[in-house]
């Protein structure tokens, strides 16, 4: 329990959930070392660590933050054009990550310390204006970011997939730099979201409900508001970038269609809402599911979009589009948010009375 | 302490001037900067006539938020549809449009402009009683379920008109400018303007004097006392919530004009300029709102004549240096 920081999932359906999921990432590369598959584990590995970031905020300290994804796009892109500019060294990567973390720290810091001493409406609008200016500034900054295009580059010798650090008749599936890469990925997100799971489980984490339940009250009883608000905000703005990082390693790739757009703060957000706002295992649940529908839902709507287009129906077609799925994400997004607001692990862990 | 009979008249509310002057000394200082007087009215004028076109769309945002403390992040939704419901005037008589005749051109202008507001307004009333009314108070959950909101407008605009940009000509009459000397003036700004203001001051006339007017601005100061004074301010909200959204479907086929194009993507892209307009001004003032379009519009167009550069982040800074100076905005209308 140690581990867990004393906050087990607390329901049976939920553990063997949560196992099913961690086993089926640990193993993925020896079962399905596809391209396709690989892509999509990594994919949820990430977003499990920075959906659980933005969980701290969201859930754990009510305040709404739009400006999610530039830090995410902040850790992206001091890792790609570090690499970019300083060739496929394992320094570029440091120096990356010693820019880019601690930029995404202050720039936390400045907008924490500027827009929480007010409203939450407050936070929210202005975190919207500033991650909007930093992403048209991405795109159009073009000698430094690559504009729309992003920049690609190419990683260490030892993370590359023609590095085979275990060739494939010793235990019958290779271990090649690709392999490690992910390895590192699950090390480093499981780090972060059980580091989390610390913060949240901490005093100080009490103090963030304190104050979501009741700003006034806690700062009545003494405590900085404002401090533990920017504080968090810093440490969810750290998390976020080093996922950035992680995902551009991964990509070997950062653009602002990857990293910063609005698309995919709209998909954290419904990842928290799904899996469960205030729960840090919701952050698992939700990216696992979300990002699993996105792959192999999205080629279902097609089928069905054609169907409805050879069955002559009007509209239908253009509606189920697979490019039209954020539409249905934006309904499910309203209907769980209304009816659903503790989200899946809400549900389960209410299901169960708590044992004594 | 002085003594106050009761049939003495009331204090009279204290001016506050200063943000009034902010544009005005904005422009003047701006003049020696750009140089050729001809740009500097050209410029000008450009900014009033944008500035007045986000004051549009701005409006109602700002006062919903003062009288119910909802927060529409989906405000951007009714701007995008009202330019598409223009689109379904003006294309179809687009031999119309193309007519050199004023009378004609104006006769499909007011049609396509009533048509925005009026659909958005329903909108407004679909949007208020189906995602607002069950989420009354809880700021967290409003601003989910109005972001939902705009995401599920955005991808229906698309699933209904196609991702395609619509181009949206000027009607004739509205092309090309005026020529004052050696200063340029577009009739189409012109005309921007022309409803702007118009738009202000009617705002203004409603809220000053008359009584729903009366009740809106004591709903904004004290939303408990107007209801123990026995008034349905739900009702009352429902009203401005819905007028907020025509007046937003209204700026949208503005702007439209102006770009020349329709792209469901504006109403996402414009929610921003509105929020840090309704920031700067102070959430809930009309006439704050009014000086907040006005400077953003001149940061744009005088930042983009000096700095092109500097334009991707001149909101940004003119927001942070109006909230230095006032945190709560230019007018701090409410006490939240």
């Amino acid at each position: 329990m140690m581990i867990l920081s004393g906050d087990p999932p607390r329901s049976r359906v939920l553990s063997i959930l949560l196992v099913v999921i961690i086993a089926a990432l640990i193993l993925t590369p020896v079962i399905f070392p596809g391209a396709k598959a690989m892509n999509v584990a990594t994919k949820i590995l990430i977003f499990a660590a920075l959906v659980a970031s933005y969980d701290l905020l969201l859930g754990y300290t009510g305040s709404v933050s739009f400006a999610h994804t530039m830090f995410y796009g902040i850790g992206s892109y001091a890792i790609a054009i570090a690499l970019y500019s300083l060739g496929p060294t394992w320094t570029a990567v440091a120096a990356g990550l010693a820019i880019g973390l601690p930029l995404a720290a202050l720039l936390a810091l400045c907008i924490g310390l500027f827009s929480l001493r007010v409203e939450a409406i407050f936070f929210a609008m202005i975190t919207l204006a500033v991650a909007s200016a930093f992403l048209v500034l991405a795109s159009q900054l073009s000698w430094l970011t690559g504009g729309e295009d992003g920049r690609s580059f190419q990683l260490p010798e030892l993370l590359r997939p023609g590095t085979i650090l275990i060739p494939k008749d010793w235990f019958g599936f290779a271990v090649n730099g690709r392999t490690l890469t992910y390895y590192i990925i699950f090390v480093a997100c499981a780090a972060m979201i059980l580091g989390l799971l610390r913060v949240v489980n901490s005093p100080f984490g009490r103090v963030l409900q304190a104050v979501r339940e009741n700003r006034f009250r806690a700062e009545a009883l003494g405590y900085r508001t404002v401090f533990h608000l920017t504080y968090a905000n810093c440490i969810a703005a750290l998390v976020a970038a080093s996922a950035g990082a992680l995902n551009a390693l991964w990509l070997r790739y950062a653009g602002p269609d990857t990293s910063l757009s609005f698309a995919i703060m709209l998909d954290i957000l419904l990842m928290v809402v799904i899996g469960g706002m205030g729960t840090m295992y919701g952050a698992i649940i939700g990216a696992a599911i979300f990002i699993l529908a996105q792959n192999y839902l999205q080629a279902l709507m097609s089928v069905a979009s054609n169907a409805a287009a050879d069955a002559g129906l009007p509209l239908l077609p253009g509606l189920l589009h697979p490019d039209r799925w954020l539409l249905w994400l934006g309904l499910l997004f309203i209907f769980s948010v209304y009816f659903f607001p503790s989200g899946i692990v809400g549900r389960l862990r209410a299901g169960v009375r708590p044992s004594t | 302490m002085t003594d106050v009979a009761a049939s003495d008249a009331l204090p009279k509310p204290k001016r506050d001037l200063l943000p009034v002057l902010l544009p005005v000394m904005l422009a003047l200082a701006m003049a020696p900067l750009i140089g050729s007087g001809s740009s500097w009215v050209t410029l000008t004028v450009a900014s009033f006539a944008m500035g007045m076109m986000i004051f549009i769309m701005a409006s109602g945002l700002t006062l919903v938020f003062g009288l119910m403390d909802v927060l529409n992040f989906g405000h951007g939704a009714f701007i995008a549809v009202g330019a598409y419901i223009a689109t379904l005037v003006l294309l179809p008589l687009a031999t119309w449009v193309q007519a050199d005749s004023l009378m004609l051109n104006l006769a499909v202008l007011a049609p396509a402009a009533l048509a925005a507001m009026a659909v958005s307004g329903a909108l407004g009333l679909v949007v208020e009683r189906v995602l607002i009314f069950p989420v009354y108070g809880q700021h967290l959950k409003q601003i989910l379920m109005t972001t939902g909101g705009l995401i599920v407008a955005e991808q229906a605009l698309y699933a209904l008109w196609g991702p395609q940009i619509i181009p949206l000509p000027l009607p004739t009459s509205l092309r090309g400018s005026f020529i004052l000397g050696d200063v340029a003036i577009s009739k189409y700004r012109l005309l921007a303007m022309l409803v702007g203001l118009a738009v202000f001051f009617s705002i203004q006339l409603v809220l000053n004097r008359t009584k729903i007017g009366l009740l809106i601005r004591a709903g904004v100061e004290n939303r408990e006392m107007v209801e123990a004074l026995g008034y349905r301010i739900r009702r009352l909200f429902l009203g401005v919530f819905m007028t907020g959204s025509a007046l937003a479907g209204l700026g949208g086929i503005m702007w439209a004009l102006y770009r020349e194009q329709v792209h469901a993507s504006m109403g996402n892209d414009l929610t921003v300029l509105v929020f840090i307009v309704v920031i700067i001004g102070g959430l809930g003032s009309i006439g704050g709102c009014f000086i907040g379009a006005l400077l953003v519009a001149m940061v744009a167009n005088y930042g983009g004549f000096l700095v092109p550069k500097l334009a991707l982040v001149s909101n940004i800074l003119l927001m942070v240096a109006i909230l230095m100076w006032r945190p709560r905005g230019l007018y701090a209308v409410t006490s939240r």
